[in-house]
């Protein structure tokens, strides 16, 4: 009857496993380096709402935390590589 | 799997948020592939950045609060955390692909 | 600037993720969050000196809708783009746009706002002459790009910021 949630929930990570697929194959083809780092941004953020459906999927509060610390610490990350390429050193004297 | 305490009035409309983010977060996702320039490839994806991480987590809001019988809204920090965030990277890459672009 | 500030953002804005974060809205968890945004505040008094007061907020709102809509809008045409479904190739490239907002932090939700929208990247801003550079994925129509920035992002934006 109300079976069209775990349908959906289904459609869903198996959409998010193909997108990550995806990121991971121009990780590891891209040309460029900031290729390679727009692919990893991709990625964590595709990780990050995986992380989430699977917190409908199990209905447990827990994974939101998860969620936000994936978005926080993928954030940095990206930051100070592009920040990298962009000055060859993260922490300007 | 408890899908089915959740009531119909918030499963139909979280089902098809959902399947909307997950399709948008693919076709940004393939974009990366399928573009054949960094200067292209950077716009792909925000698709998944923006709209297809707001239905996602329009869907979790709306599932955690009918489970909860309250309004739930925390999904909420990550909506606006991604969408402060995810313009600094892009903005920050593309000055880098500018710089190491050889003129 | 003789207008009365309306509301200083940074506090309200740290409350409500305090709140948000703890997922309740009981007197303690208030009180706890007031505490925080005290220490924040004292702290980021010397970090960052220029503090926003947005005024006419009334105009965020349909600022708001028409960002939302936009984003919906080419999202659909940069999926298009993507899947291949418009048979002409997307013609590619930097274009300027001289602005008339001054404000950092007007300037600074404009960069969100235009980086936030699929198919456009802000890519470099000259601090002297005011010009803006952007990057964008379907290059049809300078003017109506001009027209979009200014009227519907950069208008609203000067009055609350400005």
């Amino acid at each position: 009857m109300n079976a069209i949630l775990p349908w959906a929930i289904d459609f869903a990570l198996l959409c998010f496993s193909l997108a990550m697929i995806c990121a991971v194959l121009r990780l590891l083809r891209g040309p460029t380096a900031q290729d390679r780092v727009l692919a990893l941004d991709t990625l964590y953020v595709n990780g990050m709402l995986t992380v989430l459906v699977l917190g409908i999927r199990l209905g447990s509060p827990v994974y939101f935390d998860i969620a936000l610390l994936i978005a926080m610490f993928g954030f940095v990350g990206s930051a100070a590589m592009s920040k990298f390429l962009l000055r060859g050193e993260v922490i300007e004297p | 799997m408890n899908g089915m305490e959740v009531p119909l009035w918030a499963a139909l409309p979280a089902a098809l948020l959902l399947v909307c983010g997950a399709l948008l977060s693919l076709i940004g996702s393939l974009g990366l592939l399928r573009l054949d320039e960094f200067y292209a490839r950077i716009h792909a994806p925000t698709m998944g950045n923006t709209l297809g991480a707001g239905c996602v987590l329009l869907a979790s809001i709306l599932v955690s609060s009918a489970l909860a019988q309250r309004p739930v809204f925390h999904e909420v920090l990550i909506t606006v955390f991604i969408l402060l965030t995810s313009p600094v990277t892009a903005i920050l890459l593309m000055r880098a692909a500018i710089f190491r672009t050889p003129k | 600037m003789k207008r009365k500030p309306l509301l200083p953002l940074l506090p309200v804005a740290l409350l409500a993720m305090w709140l948000l974060l703890n997922d309740s809205f009981s007197a303690g968890q208030v009180v706890l969050g007031l505490l925080l945004v005290a220490l924040v505040i004292f702290a980021a008094a010397s970090l960052r000196p220029v503090p926003a007061w947005p005024r006419r907020l009334h105009r965020a709102i349909g600022l708001i809708g028409n960002v939302t809509l936009d984003i919906i809008r080419s999202n659909l045409a940069v999926g298009s783009i993507i899947l291949g479904t418009s048979r002409r190739q997307p013609k590619i490239g930097f274009m300027k746009i001289p602005l008339d907002m001054r404000d950092p932090h007007g300037l600074a939700m404009l960069t969100i706002i235009v980086t936030a929208t699929p198919g456009t990247v802000w890519s470099g801003h000259d601090v002297e002459s005011n010009v803006l550079t952007l990057h964008v994925l379907d290059l049809q129509d300078e003017a109506v790009w001009v027209r979009t920035i200014k009227q519907r992002y950069e208008r609203p934006l000067m009055e609350i910021f400005e």
